[in-house]
């Protein structure tokens, strides 16, 4: 029991760490790498939805009528997305000011609804609980491998931090809309050369 | 007059929903490869847009902020689009089945596609009133169906091309994605 739980969390860290080998939620990904801290946080609010919505949607996998299920996902992920941008708003503001539009976004972000019904509809809830925590936190680890490439080199910065002195010209094509989606597809690629062995 | 001139091009060219704002990658790259399902993606996007455009602006005014409902925003406005979209499918499905043919298998897809509730969310948060909420919406779908309809056309010669292995599929399409974006970038500073 307890290896299978800890499979299913470390499967999202390589094997099926998403956004590279499951293609889902682009969206925020392309949008909020900008900045290391944009990513990371993006990352935690995903985390704890993702956790929250497959324990929740795992406990209640016998309740749901199937006609509806996809009807009931969407409202327990809206819910706990509701919870996450009421919290960012009272603890976390300049955060919540920068992620804007994405916050509520979260609901929409196919990686949710996607491992609700392949993962949680099926299996208990301490194997959803490891699943959503493995899969929020490669998200996480992807969205920041993303956002340190495209800050420092199109801003100069790391978290914030200069690292590259005076005399470095930003590279702003990177922090731009079209850096993101080539920057994203380039990654993807290395992905798919690393993956192949 | 002008500023709805404005309004339209902004939308389509300068805010580009799916190149300038990023919403709505999952079906750019998901029904990109061929020409046909490119269109169909594209009008039923339209179709639902400036309906959910429309429904969730009157929800949010009349409903929400009367009486002090703001914080159930999210949750208010997926369940419209949600019904909405199952509400449009079953009506064409019963009175216009010669539209329902070339929309029907895309209209389950966009209940998640971030655009439609991007593009509410964007209408009530800019302030809109219904005629700019309708001719924003409309102009963002445009918008969609246009860089949509752009992308398939490039993608259906990247068939014919050879490709590295490890780039080809998703890889190649989003940095093809970026050189379109970067066409579009072109536009900003336009309004």
């Amino acid at each position: 029991m307890a290896k299978t739980v800890v499979q299913e969390f470390t499967k999202g860290l390589w094997a099926e760490i998403p956004p590279f080998r499951l293609v889902l939620g682009l969206c925020p990904t392309l949008a909020v790498t900008k900045s290391v801290e944009n990513g990371i946080g993006m990352g935690v609010a995903v985390i704890f939805v993702l956790v929250c919505s497959n324990m929740l949607i795992s406990l209640l996998r016998n309740a749901i009528p199937k006609k509806v299920r996809i009807a009931c996902y969407i409202v327990v992920i809206a819910t706990f997305v509701t919870v996450v941008e009421l919290v960012m708003q009272a603890y976390a503001y300049p955060l919540f000011l920068k992620l804007g539009i994405f916050i509520p976004l979260i609901v929409v972000n196919c990686i949710l609804l996607g491992r609700a019904e392949a993962f949680a509809a099926k299996n208990g809830v301490l194997a959803s609980f490891a699943d959503g925590l493995g899969i929020g936190v490669g998200y996480t680890l992807a969205l920041t491998a993303l956002a340190i490439i495209r800050e420092v080199f199109g801003n100069g910065t790391f978290y914030n931090i200069p690292v590259f002195g005076p005399s470095f010209e930003p590279f702003s094509f990177m922090v731009q809309a079209p850096g993101a989606f080539v920057c994203l597809g380039l990654m993807l690629c290395i992905m798919n050369i690393l993956g192949k062995k | 007059m002008t500023d709805y001139i404005l309004l339209i091009v902004s939308c389509i060219f300068v805010n580009n929903i799916l190149l300038m704002q990023y919403l709505g990658n999952c079906p750019f790259l998901g029904v990109s490869k061929r020409m046909e399902t490119a269109v169909g993606m594209g009008m039923a996007v339209v179709f639902v847009l400036v309906m959910a455009g429309a429904i969730t602006w009157v929800v949010d005014i009349f409903l929400l902020k009367t009486f002090g409902l703001e914080y159930l925003r999210t949750i208010s406005f997926i369940l419209v689009i949600a019904s909405l979209v199952q509400f449009v499918e079953m009506f064409l499905r019963k009175s216009i089945p010669a539209l329902y043919s070339g929309l029907g298998i895309f209209l389950p897809l966009i209940t998640t596609n971030c655009a439609v509730l991007g593009v509410c969310l964007i209408n009530i948060m800019e302030e809109y009133n219904f005629t700019q909420t309708l001719v924003a919406s409309f102009s963002y779908a445009v918008g969609f169906g246009l860089a949509l309809v752009l992308f398939a056309g490039i993608r259906e010669r990247i068939i014919l091309a050879r490709v590295p292995k490890p780039l080809q599929d998703t890889s190649i399409g989003l940095v093809t994605a970026g050189m379109l974006s970067l066409a579009f970038f072109a536009f900003k500073g336009m309004v």
